[in-house]
């Protein structure tokens, strides 16, 4: 290496960056250091995962037990949609969304409102801002309706061991989460203007909007790539772990006299869910590497901004390339951990 | 006639209940054929926004009409079962016909009926549905990527010899069942290598692909009367022998100038490309990756320390990281670590890359079969003086290994979708020769229909690669 001129060091990392991001979560310019680069790219890694497991949980817990469903028509459709998002590969789905899906939207000029208030167009979707006063009364109200609905749990938890009546937890917790807010907003000073999109001319032929919040349509085609990818292996976790629950528990529930809700939440879930998460859990992490393929679309994640743009422009590979995987392996190493923990947690203790 | 209390339909009134209900149904389904066939709306005096609810709410009454139990009628009692248990179901029913039905005429018109399938430029497209003559302009460029025309045949002749020398396990009498393993671990892929790396890419040294070829001949030949006892290391030493012979020792290099001269044109592995670079790069990939991970599976459950904690940090290591910066890392950062003369071609950098990446995989997935293992099986194995080996090879792996087909299944196809990302060294396989297509300047704005020919070549290969794992499983599962 040495004599290739090659130095080693990180000493790079404070030096300023000069170039420019188009979408970042933090403040940032060319006059931020590299590290900060970093961080952008992070940040950015981190909400398209987040984004991605959100809807891919949402489809895949669905379409999971859509599969289960004793209606032959929902069955296939399922399992048509399940075959065929499966065995695309998941880069292929991401160029169909943005270079053939997204590139038939409209222009800015000629979008027609969704709902009044979204925008969907080839230059991103746009969708009302929030603007907040005395924004951290209005978190911390959240936080103190989840620490007493942890209380609450806990409580009925108790109450249903010791003579067996049960609470609607999740009644009174969707309550909590209401009531808290509310207060926070009459007493609290909390407040909140909706800032809407609104159409704007650049130039002459050239429109953009403002006002609002515009997801770029590179994060579009990624989180939906990502999501309808990730949810068919969801799927299948979900369909394996209903499935893998004994037909006999089911029955024995029933025969004891648990209504249909009851069988599901109390015996079915409890124990289905043993064998959904780890999979599952294996699942995000999947995606969140998935996530990756971001760069072929330049999309600004941790890959294209850390290991594309500051890699080309300080020529540091080794530097870069090792803090890029290092970051990745840290991210799915501490889940990992996480999970194993949580998986003997929730493990029959047999003797 | 007894009294129709339509709220509970019941069975003495059954054909009452049932031809009303059949009438109500077909004229829902009826309506929403012809608004989206033939643009005809049948209750075009209504105002159009009850064009999907109404329908609807027409064939939900039907539904409802007609979910009678146990009405005797046999199509009936299946109908039932199937899609109407419910309201809510008749819905859902409802639901996903009607959007079928809507949905079919624009991807007809899209894919057949307003698409131009003639033509070999862009004007030739003037309909409104796809235009399959930019897929049939590109198609050689799609399947072969940048290799010249006029020796594609090479590509075709060696994927031919390869799929039947593949298919000879279906054929094998009984006699020779025993040495397919040996036949499709050691022979196979090195006959593989040999057609890829002599004929595929050409150049003078193709002499060397005959000797492959007769060193593999000769001992196959020789093999049948070697002593079982001592096959094992016979495959493994005796082709490489006499290929090492006969190029360095019978034939040496005034010969091999002969070769020359009539050798064929030598294509760089950059042109390669387009589906057959997919191939290649899976078949490689598939081929390395399962020894690997096999091994890799095995330490990690190893005794000794130092190979366990080894195969598990190597293990943790490839699985942890993205196979994006994996590439990236095998096309920036490997060649700096590598004498100054010395230069790796950068397809087999990248099969070496995706390989290790996967073996990974296989190799948690091995692992799960032989945990699942009841420790008796390798108790009886040991109880019987197995050595380590012995008991791996004829106890433990053919049990374990016949578990985990469905997750060597899966991890096989990962790979496979996984190909396309080598586009981030350069090459360009057939999701890399679209986005290159796209951009040409005679040919641009067919995005749609490049990634939907892609989308079908994709889903026929991994869809035929797990109905045929589903077969496998089936077959080799035991009752345990």
């Amino acid at each position: 290496m040495e004599n290739r001129g090659i130095s080693f060091g990180y000493g790079f990392l404070s030096q300023e960056s000069s170039f420019d991001v188009q979408f970042s979560l933090i403040e940032y310019d060319g006059s931020h250091s590299y590290f900060r680069a970093y961080l952008v790219g992070l940040l950015n890694t981190i909400l398209v995962s987040a984004i991605g497991i959100i809807f891919a949980t949402i489809i895949g817990v669905v379409v999971g037990i859509a599969r289960l469903s004793n209606n032959y028509l929902i069955k296939r459709s399922a399992a048509v949609y399940v075959e065929f998002f499966r065995n695309i590969p998941l880069l292929l789905q991401i160029f169909f969304w943005y270079f053939a899906a997204l590139r038939a939207l409209p222009l800015p000029e000629d979008a027609e409102p969704i709902l009044g208030v979204f925008f969907l167009t080839i230059k991103g979707f746009f969708i009302p801002a929030f603007i907040w006063n005395n924004l951290d009364v209005f978190l911390y109200s959240i936080i103190a309706a989840i620490i007493t609905i942890f209380f609450v749990k806990n409580y009925a938890r108790k109450k249903q061991e010791n003579d067996g009546t049960q609470t609607p937890v999740l009644l009174i917790s969707i309550a909590l989460l209401v009531v808290f807010p509310l207060i926070s907003f009459l007493v609290g000073g909390v407040s909140l203007k909706i800032g809407l999109p609104e159409i704007k001319q650049l130039s002459q032929t050239s429109y953009t909007f403002e006002g609002g919040i515009g997801l770029p349509p590179e994060l579009i085609a990624l989180a939906l790539a990502l999501s309808l990818y990730t949810a068919t292996f969801i799927a299948e976790c979900v369909r394996a772990g209903v499935q893998g629950v004994g037909k006999g528990q089911k029955e024995a529930a029933a025969s004891i006299g648990l209504t249909p809700n009851q069988v599901l939440k109390l015996v079915i879930m409890p124990q289905a869910l043993r064998i959904i998460i780890p999979p599952t859990t294996n699942q995000y992490l999947n995606l969140t590497k998935n996530s990756s393929l971001a760069a072929a679309i330049a999309y600004p994640d941790l890959v294209l901004i850390f290991a594309g743009t500051a890699l080309m422009q300080t020529g540091r590979a080794i530097e870069i390339v090792s803090i890029t995987m290092l970051t990745y392996l840290t991210l799915s190493i501490s889940i990992s951990i996480f999970m194993n923990w949580y998986n003997k947690k929730i493990a029959i203790k047999e003797k | 006639m007894n009294n129709l209390n339509f709220l509970t339909p019941d069975k003495k009134n059954l054909y009452t209940y049932l031809y009303l209900g059949l009438f109500l149904i077909s004229f829902s389904i009826l309506d929403v054929f012809l608004n989206s066939f033939f643009k005809i709306n049948l209750i075009f005096f209504l105002p159009s926004f009850l064009s999907f609810i109404l329908p609807l709410t027409i064939g939900f009454i039907g539904l409802h009409l007609i979910r009678i139990e146990y009405s005797g009628v046999k199509s009936l009692d299946i109908l039932n079962k199937n899609i109407n248990t419910n309201n809510f179901n008749a819905i859902l029913s409802l639901i996903i016909i009607f959007v079928v039905i809507k949905s079919l005429p624009p991807l007809l018109s899209w894919f057949v009926i307003d698409a131009n399938f003639s033509g070999d430029s862009k004007d030739a497209c003037t309909g409104s549905g796809a235009c399959w003559a930019y897929i049939k302009t590109w198609f050689n460029r799609f399947m072969y990527g940048m290799y010249p025309n006029a020796e594609q045949w090479r590509i075709n002749l060696s994927f031919i010899s390869l799929a039947f020398l593949g298919s000879v396990g279906f054929f094998a009498s009984e006699k020779f069942k025993k040495y397919l393993t040996l036949y499709y671990v050691v022979i196979y892929p090195i006959i593989a290598f040999l057609f890829i790396f002599f004929f595929i890419s050409g150049g003078p040294v193709f002499f060397d692909f005959s000797y492959g070829i007769i060193a593999a001949v000769i001992s196959v030949i020789v093999g049948f009367f070697i002593p079982n006892k001592f096959k094992m290391y016979y495959f493994i030493i005796v082709p490489i022998t006499i290929y090492i012979l006969l190029k360095y020792v019978f034939f040496y290099e005034e010969l091999i100038e002969l070769g020359k001269l009539e050798a064929l044109e030598w294509v760089e592995t950059g042109a390669w490309g387009g589906l057959s670079l997919t191939f290649i790069v899976s078949f490689f990939c598939l081929i390395f990756c399962f020894p690997i991970g096999l091994f890799l599976s095995l330490g990690r459950r190893s005794d000794l320390p130092l190979i366990k904690y080894i195969s598990i940090g190597f293990i943790e290591f490839w699985r942890g990281v993205p196979l994006i910066t994996v590439l990236f890392m095998s096309s920036v950062m490997f060649p700096m670590f590598l004498p100054e003369d010395m230069f790796i071609d950068k397809l087999v950098r990248v099969i070496i890359a995706i390989s290790l990446f996967e073996a990974a995989y296989v190799a948690e997935v091995i692992r799960g079969g032989l945990q699942a293992l009841p420790r008796g099986q390798y108790d009886a194995a040991k109880s019987l003086g197995m050595g380590y080996w012995k008991m791996h090879i004829l106890v433990i792996l053919p049990q374990a290994l016949k578990l985990v087909i469905p997750g060597i299944a899966n991890t096989f196809l990962a790979l496979v979708k996984d190909t396309p990302l080598i586009f981030v060294v350069g090459l360009l396989e057939i999701v890399g020769m679209l986005n290159l297509a796209k951009t040409n300047p005679d040919w641009l704005g067919f995005a749609m229909e490049g990634y939907v020919f892609a989308s079908i070549v994709f889903f026929i290969i991994c869809y035929a690669m797990s109905k045929y794992s589903y077969n496998l499983e089936q077959k080799y599962k035991t009752e345990r």
